[in-house]
C-alpha cells in the first residue's frame, strides 16, 4: 500500500516522458495504431463523457421557454440565473437538503477514521486471541449483497428511534468493513523499527498509535475519507427509505422529489443537480490521483 | 512479505523487554477494536442472522404479531401460487437481463479504453481522470440528466437523432437506455483497473512475442489477455456484482416502465419489505438473491481459473 500510494505517476502520464520516449519497439494490439487515431478515439470518448455533463451546467442558466423550444442546442439565450434564485429563494428546501448531506457525509466520515483506524491498528500491529475469527467474520460479511440488511437494519433502525432522523444515514453505514481492511493493508506494510525504538523508549501502543502510525499513515487516511464522503453523499437507496420528511432528506432523494415536483421546469432540476454534483467534483478534482490509484489497486490486489 | 514484517515487530516488540504482559497486551487489542466491533454487531451482525430470523415468519409492519412460519417464504417464492412468485422471479428476470446486457459492455469497452490509454499518450492522466469523473456523480445526478436529455420530446438526443424514440418508456429501448446510461456513469471505473493491469505486464513478454515473429493482434491474444487474466477474474466478478445490484438507475429513469418490465429484483425486494412492509417475504427474497449472487460469483471464479491451465 505504501508503496503504491506514495509511488511516482505511472510512466503513461508523464507528458516528459512522452517527449523523450524511444523509437518503439514493444508491439502490441493497441501500440500498431497511429498515435493520431488514439487521440482522435481517446477525444471522442472524453467528449461523450464530458458533453452530457456541460448540457446539463448550460441548461441550469436557461430559461423553461429556450429549453424547451430549442432542445437541440445547449447554448442558453438569454442567459439567466433564475433557476438557482428560485431554488435557493426557498422554493424546495436544497439548503437544508445540502446542509444534511454535508453534515451526514462528514460525520459518517469521522466515525469510520476512528473506529476502523483504531481496528485497523489491532488487527495489523497487535496480537491476541481471536484475531483470526474477527477478521475472518470481517471478510465473510464483505460478500453479503447489502440488500440482505436493508429490512433488519431498518427494524434496528427504528428500535432505536432513528427513523427520520440523520442518524440513520450516519451510523449503520460506518460499520462497514471496507474501511479496516483498507487501513489494515496499508498498517501492515509499515516498517516495524520506528515502532520498536519507540517501545524501548517507553512508549505504550496508544502512544505509538497517535505518534508514529497515525501520521504515517496520513495518505491512506486521507483515501479512506474521500472514498466514505462521496459514497455516504450519494448514497439513494437507504436514504430514500429511512428519511421520510423533507427538511429531513438529503441530496440525493431530494433531487428526486424536485424532479417529481418540477416536472418539465429543466432548468431548476439540472440546477438542484449542479448543485449536487460540486462538492463531489471539486473533491474529486483535488483527489483524482488517490482516488483513482486506490480503486486500481483494489484490482490488482484483489 | 508483508505479514513477515508484522510478526517480527510484533515479536520484537513483546519479547525482549516484556514489557507489557500478555493479558494486558490482549486487553489493549480489544479495547482498540471496540468501538468498530460494537457498530459491526450492532449493523451487520445483528442484521444479518436477525433477517432470517424474519425470513421464517409472516412479518408485516402493520400486524402486531408476527407467526413463525418456518420456511413458508421461501417455498411460495418457488410455488406457482405463491403470492410473490410471479412478480419476484419477474423481477430476477429483468436482473439477469441487465446483467447479461451490461456486463460484456463493461468489460469490453472499458478494456479497449485501457488498452488505448496504456500506450505512452501525452495528458493520459488527464484523459484517464475525466472519463472516471461520471462515477463520483450519485445515481439521482445522473438519472435526472438523462431523464432529461432522453425525454422523447423536449430531449436533447431525440432533437439531434431527428427521432422520437420512447427511451425510457418502451422495451427495448428501456433496456438501450438503462445499460447505456450505466455504461456512461461507469466505465471510468473498470478502465483504472484494467489499465493497472495492463502496466503490470511485462514489457519482456511483448519483445520476445515481437521476436517469435507474433503480430499485434497474436501478442494481444497471447501475451496481454493471459497477463490480465487476474485482474479480469476481479472486474468480473464486481461487475456481475454491481449489475445483479442494479437499482436506482430502474427506480429513477424507467421507474420499471413499461409495467413492471424494467422492474431489478432489489427494487422489487426493498419496495416489498419497506414500501409494503411485507418483511418476511422480502427477507427470504433477499436471502435467495444472496444465494444465487454467491453461486454464480464461485461459478465465475472456477470458469476462470479453469481456462488459465
Amino acid at each position: 500500500m505504501t508503496s503504491t500510494l506514495d509511488r511516482p505517476a505511472p510512466v503513461a502520464d508523464g507528458p516528459a516522458d512522452a517527449a523523450a520516449r524511444p523509437p518503439r519497439h514493444r508491439r502490441s494490439f493497441a501500440r500498431a495504431l497511429p498515435d493520431l487515431v488514439v487521440y482522435v478515439a481517446l477525444v471522442i470518448i472524453a467528449a461523450a463523457i464530458v458533453v452530457p455533463l456541460l448540457w446539463m451546467l448550460l441548461t441550469s442558466f436557461r430559461t423553461d421557454f429556450d429549453t424547451v423550444t430549442r432542445p437541440a442546442v445547449p447554448i442558453p439565450d438569454p442567459w439567466t440565473t433564475d433557476a438557482y434564485r428560485t431554488l435557493l429563494g426557498g422554493a424546495a428546501p436544497i439548503l437544508r437538503w445540502f446542509a444534511n448531506s454535508l453534515i451526514a457525509a462528514a460525520s459518517q466520515t469521522a466515525i469510520v477514521l476512528v473506529t476502523a483506524s483504531m481496528a485497523a491498528y489491532a488487527l495489523a500491529r497487535l496480537e491476541f486471541p481471536g484475531r483470526r475469527i474477527v477478521f475472518g467474520a470481517l471478510i465473510a460479511t464483505l460478500l453479503v449483497p447489502g440488500v440482505v440488511f436493508l429490512v433488519p437494519n431498518y427494524l434496528i433502525i427504528d428500535r432505536l428511534g432513528w427513523l427520520d432522523t440523520l442518524w440513520a444515514v450516519i451510523v449503520p453505514g460506518s460499520a462497514g468493513a471496507f474501511g479496516v481492511f483498507f487501513l489494515r493493508q496499508f498498517f501492515v506494510s509499515l516498517p516495524g523499527d520506528i515502532e520498536e525504538a519507540a517501545r524501548v523508549d517507553g512508549a505504550g501502543d496508544v502512544r505509538i498509535f497517535l505518534r508514529i502510525v497515525l501520521p504515517l499513515a496520513r495518505p491512506a487516511l486521507a483515501t479512506l475519507a474521500v472514498l466514505t464522503f462521496l459514497t455516504n453523499w450519494n448514497d439513494f437507496i437507504w436514504p430514500v427509505y429511512v428519511l421520510l420528511s423533507p427538511e429531513v432528506q438529503t441530496l440525493q432523494p431530494g433531487l428526486s422529489t424536485l424532479e417529481g415536483s418540477y416536472q418539465t421546469h429543466y432548468g431548476i432540476i439540472m440546477a438542484g443537480a449542479v448543485i449536487a454534483s460540486v462538492p463531489v467534483l471539486v473533491l474529486f478534482t483535488l483527489a483524482q490521483r488517490q482516488i483513482v490509484e486506490s480503486v486500481a489497486n483494489a484490482g490488482i490486489k484483489g | 512479505m508483508a505479514d513477515t514484517v508484522v510478526t517480527l515487530s510484533a515479536r520484537g516488540a513483546v519479547r525482549p523487554r516484556g514489557r507489557a504482559p500478555r493479558g494486558r497486551r490482549t486487553l489493549t487489542a480489544y479495547l482498540f477494536l471496540a468501538p468498530f466491533l460494537v457498530l459491526f454487531l450492532a449493523f451487520v451482525v445483528t442484521p444479518a442472522v436477525s433477517g432470517l430470523w424474519i425470513s421464517l415468519h409472516t412479518w408485516n409492519e402493520l400486524l402486531p404479531l408476527h407467526p413463525f412460519v418456518g420456511l413458508k417464504n421461501f417455498i411460495d417464492l418457488f410455488s406457482p401460487d405463491g403470492l410473490y412468485a410471479d412478480d419476484f422471479w419477474e423481477s430476477m428476470r429483468a436482473t439477469g437481463l441487465f446483467v447479461v446486457l451490461s456486463v460484456p459492455c463493461l468489460l469490453v469497452i472499458p478494456l479497449g479504453i485501457a488498452l488505448l490509454l496504456n500506450r505512452r499518450v501525452r495528458a493520459g492522466g488527464v484523459f484517464r481522470g475525466i472519463f472516471f469523473a461520471p462515477y463520483v456523480l450519485g445515481v439521482a445526478v445522473i438519472s435526472v440528466l438523462w431523464r432529461f436529455l432522453l425525454d422523447p420530446q423536449l430531449g436533447a438526443v431525440n432533437a439531434l437523432l431527428g427521432a422520437d424514440i420512447p427511451w425510457t418508456v418502451q422495451v427495448p429501448w428501456a433496456w438501450v437506455s438503462l445499460v447505456g446510461i450505466t455504461v456512461w456513469w461507469t466505465l471510468g471505473l473498470n478502465t483504472v483497473i484494467l489499465l493497472a493491469g495492463l502496466k503490470g505486464i511485462s514489457a519482456d513478454l511483448y519483445e520476445a512475442a515481437a521476436l517469435d515473429g507474433a503480430g499485434a493482434w497474436r501478442s494481444f491474444r497471447s501475451v496481454t489477455l493471459p497477463g490480465l487474466r487476474p485482474v479480469m477474474t476481479f472486474v468480473t466478478t464486481t461487475t456481475l456484482l454491481a449489475s445483479a445490484n442494479m437499482f436506482g438507475q430502474s427506480f429513477l429513469i424507467t421507474r420499471g416502465a413499461p409495467g413492471t418490465e424494467t422492474r431489478t429484483a432489489i427494487m422489487y425486494i426493498a419496495d416489498q419489505g419497506l414500501g409494503q412492509g411485507n418483511m418476511g417475504a422480502a427477507a427470504a427474497m433477499s436471502y435467495i438473491l444472496f444465494i444465487i449472487l454467491a453461486g454464480v460469483s464461485v461459478l465465475n471464479f472456477r470458469l476462470q481459473r479453469d481456462t488459465t491451465r
